[in-house]
């Protein structure tokens, strides 16, 4: 019966609005016209994309995932001061607009990024030699910059629960490291792996903004083509050909990787494996250069934006901070940007308290209902997969009469942002429920606890970490303003990311430096709100 | 029971969302993103016509557009603003607007005004210009480019930043005054310019903020190294205004030169079956007001369609208005815009 809830958001909110528009778009004179599906196929520019938007989705997946496992291993292994902060600090890059990170990337790794600079004056050369502006391996570093944490929390939540017993015993037995990681490890955290793989995957699949501000024009992928042939042609049989062929593969591959996934027979157990601190010098060294190389790569760019909102004409100045209380010049939208701290507050609060219960619900239908499961858990990946222009479009069309005439309310704005943030709440439990024992919750109500009683007192303590990690997220992906382009009326629809891009879109030096300082704000704030969240672990009492 | 009460709880929210009624001294205005306007001049408005006015945005112009013509049959709101004149085309094709004559037309440029039967009516306009960063030409002892041609000698080589007409309104804009320029038959074309162009190391950036603040020299400080970008005729007294010191003068300027710039022209026009229909035009009355053309320049950086608005000191002082703007009729725009991109497209990537 409960299942019945995140289906009905999902189908109301998400099937229903996208079915509006491929029926408008591809029905337009109420016969069926599939000619834009042959355009696919006419021309080899689409399969290029297509191609090329596999590519670099699969060759970022890859980097981020074998980056973060190493991390992983030494967050689940080793304490060490500032574990925890250091990893709700990891997830701030998540929440940046790609504009901002373009222009972090370029304050650090462009021709006259300070890297350049460096390299200049220590090999006294007069030309840069890093030259990564508009290639793919910037696509790829960026793609890593902001899908590493995605990859390290849930590996790590998932990992700390599992006990140690298998692979110290192998270790006995004589297993080298080799072996360790072949045979236990890598066995052991691959439901993680792959939930984790398959989320940056479809992130990387659908990336617009970064492809196309640091890759620049050459490179195009799925996501930025239906965004051209909706908005500036308003081809809009070809734009849902495109969604529909972006969706489908998604769907391919999520069916895969679905029916690919192995039944384990593992132990979460609550607490998990104690993590000890780094004691021969091998491991300090280990967890001393892990956690440098994080800092160095996830938080220079982020500290580059906070030098360049500081600095004012070679001083420092506070006044791009000092405008952000004021309303500039009375003008509607500049509402003073401090009051959009609150609007975005208020949707990451909403998103978060509706995306975990309906999250929770969706994972454990997905592991009760086996059979039902091959076909669930695909479909609740797909909004991530469904082109944002697209989703938006089918609001408009979908969502106009009473008693759903919510096209135009606020209230759209969580509700989209749910349905962005639903797929990493599930992913994010889905690993640690598969590996509760299902003996302990019959025991428990073979001795008389209730079902309720079960999922409070056994399972919920067990999924704490988890769930922490998908609040995270969700609470992340509505700061960082993931959404469909909506109507929504201006005062209280005004979030941090809008005024961002609104500081952004015209000239000025004071605008330039509120923007920076706005952005700022926004990871102050999110960070903020992850101490905030970790303190809810409370609940499941473990340390990991 | 709990799931009694949930579903109990979800169906009284929906109805509640739901019940969004529309009352009738509500007029609802949709626009772009870029929408500003002082709230003070608002709230005159409201107190003196006794209506309450929702404003709706919807992303970028193309999007606002696109949306509002797959709501046609059941508008959002009253008023659409923000429709350009590489947008308007496909706009009166569709059929959203009813027409509005205002007794304020004969005040307005008559130049701007379209031949669309009152459908729409010009409030603004903005030039899409070259900048360049004056002291970078003064201390490189270089005189800035006084017209296409020159911008694609061998003195301009690696100076200039646009953007991508596929995804950029003022990239689309430049885009469309080099075939004002060039023409699309003969021996030269506006292809054969463009391959100029590349062979000059023109730099495509994504959108206009890619542009300006990334490559920009003036607006990336420092970290761009492009002395030339197509920005608007408006960003050079923007720069002043909101700069650490207006009294410094003018960093950048626009180059005017007679077909260098294209001019974009925002119309507003009331939405066919809307709710309040008088309203709308009360309003569309209102933009036309001196109080809201006067602020046009400061707010959203246009310049007010009124010929009798006094422009505001700063926009007096450093703007440049282009004498003889580049132009293409709206029709031929709609009809091959995609046929051109895709051109410019296989011209710049081959």
């Amino acid at each position: 019966m409960l299942y019945l809830l995140p289906l009905a958001f999902l189908g109301v909110f998400y099937l229903y609005p996208l079915l509006s528009i491929f029926d408008i778009s591809l029905r337009p004179a109420g016969t069926l016209d599939l000619s834009a599906f042959a355009r696919l196929f006419l021309s080899d520019t689409y399969l290029r994309t297509l191609l090329f938007t596999f590519y670099q989705a699969l060759l970022s997946t890859a980097v981020t995932l074998l980056l973060a496992l190493p991390c992983a291993y030494i967050f689940v292994r080793y304490r060490f001061p500032g574990k925890s902060l250091l990893l709700s600090l990891a997830t701030l890059p998540f929440v940046l607009p790609t504009v901002v990170v373009a222009l972090a990337f370029s304050a650090l790794l462009g021709a006259r990024g300070l890297v350049n600079d460096l390299l200049r004056a220590l090999f006294t050369l007069d030309y840069s030699p890093l030259q990564l502006e508009r290639t793919l391996a910037i696509i790829i570093i960026a793609h890593v910059f902001y899908n590493f944490a995605i990859a390290l929390r849930i590996i790590t939540a998932y990992w700390a629960a599992l006990g140690t017993e298998a692979e110290e015993a192998a270790s006995c037995l004589g297993a080298d490291w080799r072996a360790l990681w072949r045979d236990i490890r890598l066995p052991l955290i691959r439901p993680a792996l792959l939930s984790a793989g398959s989320l940056v995957f479809i992130f990387n699949f659908t990336s617009f903004g970064v492809v196309l501000l640091l890759g620049g024009i050459r490179f195009a992928t799925l996501e930025v083509q239906i965004y051209y042939q909706a908005v500036n042609i308003f081809n809009l049989p070809l734009a849902a050909a495109l969604s529909i062929a972006q969706i489908l593969s998604m769907l391919s591959l999520m069916v895969i990787y679905t029916s690919g996934q192995k039944k384990l027979q593992l132990s979460l157990r609550r607490g998990g494996a104690s993590a000890r601190l780094p004691r021969r010098r091998r491991e300090k060294l280990m967890v001393f250069s892990c956690v440098s190389l994080m800092a160095l790569f996830l938080f220079t760019p982020l500290l580059a934006l906070v030098a360049r909102s500081l600095f004012a004409g070679g001083a420092i100045s506070f006044d791009g901070y000092r405008a952000l209380a004021e309303r500039s010049r009375g003008s509607l939208l500049f509402i003073p940007p401090v009051a959009a701290i609150g609007n975005s507050l208020r949707f990451a609060l909403l998103s978060m308290l509706a995306a975990l219960p309906l999250g929770l619900i969706s994972a454990y239908m997905i592991h009760r209902q086996q059979r039902l499961a091959r076909l669930f858990d695909p479909l609740f990946m797909l909004p991530l997969a469904t082109s944002a222009v697209t989703l938006g479009f089918g609001f408009i069309v979908a969502l106009d009469e009473a008693p759903l005439n919510l096209r135009a309310s606020v209230y759209i704005i969580p509700i989209a942002h749910t349905l962005v943030a639903l797929p990493f709440v599930i992913r994010s439990i889905l690993p640690s429920l598969r590996a509760i024992p299902r003996a302990l919750g019959e025991s428990a109500q073979v001795l008389g606890a209730t079902p309720w009683h079960v999922f409070t007192s056994l399972d919920l303590p067990l999924l704490a970490p988890s769930l922490v990690v998908g609040a995270t997220f969700a609470f992340t992906v509505s700061m960082g303003e993931f959404g469909a382009s909506l109507f929504v009326a201006q005062r209280e629809s005004v979030t941090i990311p809008v005024v961002i891009y609104r500081l952004f879109g015209h000239p000025g030096f004071a605008p330039y430096q509120q923007a920076l300082a706005m952005c700022v704000v926004l990871m102050l704030v999110c960070a903020a709100g992850f101490l905030l969240i970790e303190r809810l672990r409370g609940v499941g009492g473990g340390e990991f | 029971m709990i799931t009694r009460i949930l579903c109990a709880a979800l169906l009284v929210l929906t109805l509640q969302l739901g019940a969004f009624a529309q009352e009738q001294d509500t007029v609802v205005i949709i626009t772009h993103d870029s929408f500003a306007m002082s709230e003070a001049i608002l709230a005159g408005f409201e107190a003196e016509s006794g209506l309450t006015v929702q404003i709706l945005r919807a992303g970028d112009a193309g999007q606002m557009l696109s949306q509002a013509i797959l709501s046609k049959n059941n508008p959002l709101g009253d008023l659409l603003y923000g429709v350009d004149n590489t947008f308007l085309s496909r706009a009166l094709a569709a059929e959203i607007f009813t027409p509005y004559e205002s007794p304020l037309l004969p005040l307005l440029r008559p130049e701007l005004l379209p031949e669309a039967d009152f459908m729409v009516t010009p409030v603004d306009f903005g030039d899409v210009c070259l900048n360049y960063d004056i002291a970078w030409f003064e201390d490189a002892g270089l005189s800035p480019p006084d017209s296409f041609a020159a911008l694609a000698d061998e003195a301009y080589r690696g100076l200039l930043a646009l953007q991508n007409p596929a995804t950029s309104s003022p990239g689309l804009a430049f885009l469309l005054a080099t075939i004002a320029e060039f023409g699309d038959e003969g021996e030269y074309t506006w292809l054969d310019y463009w391959a100029e162009l590349r062979e000059n190391d023109a730099l495509v950036a994504e959108g206009w903020t890619d542009a300006y603040y990334g490559h920009f020299t003036v607006g990336s400080r420092g970290l761009g190294d492009r002395p030339l970008v197509v920005s608007y005729a408006s960003s050079p007294p923007a720069e002043v205004l909101f700069s650490e010191d207006p009294e410094a003068g003018a960093v950048t300027a626009a180059i005017t030169a007679d077909g260098m710039c294209f001019r974009q022209v925002e119309y507003v026009g009331v939405l066919a079956g809307a709710a309040n229909e008088a309203g709308a035009r009360q309003f569309l009355d209102f933009m036309l007001g001196q109080a809201f053309q006067e602020e046009l320049p400061t707010n959203m950086f246009v310049f007010p369609a009124r010929e009798d608005s006094a422009l505001h000191p700063i926009f007096a002082e450093y703007a440049q208005v282009p004498a003889l703007p580049a132009s293409l009729e709206p029709a031929r725009i709609e009809q091959n815009r995609e046929v051109w991109i895709q051109a410019w497209a296989e011209v710049m990537l081959s």
